[in-house]
């Protein structure tokens, strides 16, 4: 039975890889492959936010990263010899910038991906931590940086198009085009994989030592320090791990979605990412990626049907969650969340308290001898719980 | 009386730290010998707490040194100073809440707290020994793993104490270790600072008078930032200018 209960979620996960690019037509199966992308920059929220305490705002500048460089390979591979990308003719520029030359290489670009997005938030972030700036000022920091990047990116048509960013779609991979459904579909999978292996990552990080040091962090830094511990390398680290997972993942979006552009950066999408992580449940990781595909899932279902309610609806499920579900989806379950709407509803279940109140048999035999007595006056004094150190 | 500077584990040499033109402490000179314990006492504002921050590094003097062990504590960091040798236990008991008793001492636990040593290193079994062991001395073996959080107020401030030990500090500055606690407990942290003693350097700080007469160790009086006063708690008591602070006999504030 516990064995069940460790393989199925795994069974469970292949068999969707397997059923569900069979029965979900292409243009389905492709916005799940984007929401699961998504959940990789969720999950790298997941580390700094939920279990590191840090809430960065800017997530969008790694992500965007990871975009550009699996854009621009794209637009490189699509050439013959000698050829432009066709919209630098649109600007006059005549030859190839220099930093696009490695972008033709498929193993520079590989690298690029992640190693890109993971020193700039490991540069980023060494530098504000090392200040020991946190918690409100370091989201307001994180969110200034998103635009400067974005205002950049913007502005830069000679270099990588501006605002009409790089589209990936006509290009092919392994002789293949990108935007066809038999690439997607390996994209799909190829999601998914990384989806579980950014997971495994994560819990890795999080289970032992390193991930007790960072919800010490999280929860009384100055406590650490004076136990000898450098919460700037911690921070440095943690925070370019989730740059280089959300380069990977805007990397993956990038090619399933055919287009990168500034877009990837704008304030409302990097704070989205933070919805996704809060309605899923700070600090459980799965629910970073269940966030992610359930609400982008939503969202584009509900704006098929009412465009203009979507951001009623979203704004509506992060007000519910910090009112009434503080851990998210995940951490109301996990904390027995099926027990309470039972409890509601007028039929609690036992709790089993320590020192086992209502299971204890001797205890549940006094109440029923002192129920049949006629006058419940008043319950016998509880018998203090013995063991005191 | 005091001891010259090469043998002190602790010198503070006229310290004095002004917040915005307030002298929370104001010329303070205070030297502890190997192995000494020390209790610390004075009226509320007497710059208790920022003389802890001083010797950890959270505070910076305006003025004066720190020397700990020949070395001057002056511009490093707080988690340098602690790797020195130096373990501090808070006013209020602060333990990692989310994390178990024995995840919050193996975090403590001595050795070294790089990243890298966290995630691909493993405890030791002396270091596995030490934390059971520790758990065992403040009675929280059977609370070993369940939440820090749901522990008593007086089994967090063991559980404190049992992280400063884990971490094997030389000197032990120790804020108000028995606040809050049941006297049973309080005769039993009192026993247990007098048995750290010897092997290592500790000073505490108090508001509870029985409890320093208990400890029986030389007592420094502080009062507006300086030392009023050192010397047995006998002595101390019936200093005129001591009285004079704590009951205000003259300037009634």
């Amino acid at each position: 039975m516990a064995k069940l209960r460790t393989w199925l979620p795994w069974l469970l996960l292949v068999a969707a890889g397997l059923i569900l690019p069979a029965i979900l037509p292409p243009f389905r199966l492709n916005l799940l492959g984007r929401f699961l992308s998504l959940g990789i920059v969720a999950l790298g929220i997941d580390l700094i936010w939920g279990f590191t305490g840090m809430l960065s705002l800017g997530q969008g500048i790694f992500f965007a990263l990871g975009g550009y460089a699996v854009g621009m390979h794209l637009q490189l591979s699509a050439l013959a010899p000698g050829e432009l990308p066709e919209f630098f003719g649109l600007y006059g520029v005549k030859a190839l910038p220099a930093f696009w030359q490695p972008f033709s290489s498929p193993l520079f670009t590989g690298l690029c991906i992640w190693v890109l997005p993971a020193l700039v938030a490991g540069v980023l972030g060494y530098l504000v931590f090392r200040n020991r700036i946190k918690g409100v000022y370091f989201s307001i920091l994180t969110q200034a940086a998103l635009l400067v990047f974005f205002n950049f990116f913007n502005g830069q048509q000679k270099l990588i198009n501006g605002t009409n960013g790089l589209k990936t779609d006509t290009a092919r991979i392994f002789g293949e085009l990108v935007g066809s459904d038999g690439m997607q579909r390996s994209l799909f999978w190829l999601t998914l994989l990384l989806v579980v292996a950014a997971w495994a990552l994560c819990r890795w990080l999080t289970r032992g030592r390193f991930g007790d040091a960072l919800i010490a962090i999280r929860d009384d830094e100055p406590r650490l320090r004076f136990t000898g511990y450098n919460p700037t390398a911690y921070k440095t680290l943690v925070f370019a791990i989730a740059g280089a997972m959300a380069g990977i993942s805007g990397a993956l979006y990038t090619v399933q979605s055919g287009i990168v552009s500034p877009q990837y950066m704008a304030v409302p999408f990097s704070i989205e990412m933070v919805i996704w992580v809060a309605v899923g449940g700070r600090g459980t990781l799965i629910g970073a990626v269940l966030g992610a595909v359930l609400i982008n899932y939503a969202k584009s279902l509900v704006s098929e049907q009412l465009p203009e309610t979507w951001l009623f609806i979203q704004g509506g499920l992060f007000l519910l969650v910090v009112t009434a579900l503080p851990d998210g989806l995940v951490g109301w379950w996990r904390q027995g969340g099926p027990r309470h709407i039972q409890a509601m509803v007028g039929w609690p279940p036992l709790a089993p308290t320590y020192p086992g109140l209502d299971l204890d048999p001797a205890v549940q035999a006094e109440r029923q001898a002192l129920s049949s007595q006629a006058s419940p006056a008043k319950a016998p004094p509880a018998s203090t719980p013995g063991g005191a150190p | 009386m005091t001891p010259s500077p090469s043998t002190a584990v602790l010198e503070l040499r006229q310290v004095s730290v002004n917040f915005d033109g307030f002298w929370a402490l104001n010329d303070l000179n205070l030297s502890l010998a190997p192995g000494e314990l020390r209790a610390v006492i004075g009226p509320n504002g007497a710059g208790k707490t920022t003389f802890l921050d001083v010797i950890t590094g959270k505070v910076r003097p305006t003025k004066g040194d720190v020397v700990f062990r020949g070395r001057s504590l002056l511009g490093i960091a707080e988690h340098r100073i602690a790797r020195l040798g130096i373990g501090r236990k808070f006013q209020a008991p602060r333990v990692y809440e989310n994390l178990t008793p024995r995840r919050n001492l193996e975090l403590a636990v001595k050795g070294s707290h790089g990243p890298l040593t966290l995630l691909f290193g493993r405890l030791d079994s002396r270091q596995r020994d030490r934390v059971q062991q520790l758990l065992a001395l403040v009675g929280l073996e059977a609370h070993g793993d369940q939440r820090a959080g749901s522990l008593s107020h007086g089994q967090k401030q063991w559980l404190e104490i049992a992280m400063l030990l884990a971490q094997d500090p030389d000197l032990l500055l120790v804020d108000e270790p028995v606040a809050g606690l049941s006297e049973e407990e309080t005769d039993r942290t009192g026993a247990l600072l007098r048995s750290l003693a010897g092997d290592h350097t500790v000073l505490v700080i108090e508001h509870d008078m029985d409890f320093i007469r208990e400890l029986g160790c030389p007592v420094t009086v502080l009062h507006e930032g300086h030392v009023l006063c050192e010397g047995p708690m006998d002595v101390v008591q019936n200093d005129p200018r001591v009285i004079e602070v704590y009951l205000g006999v003259e300037d009634d504030a």
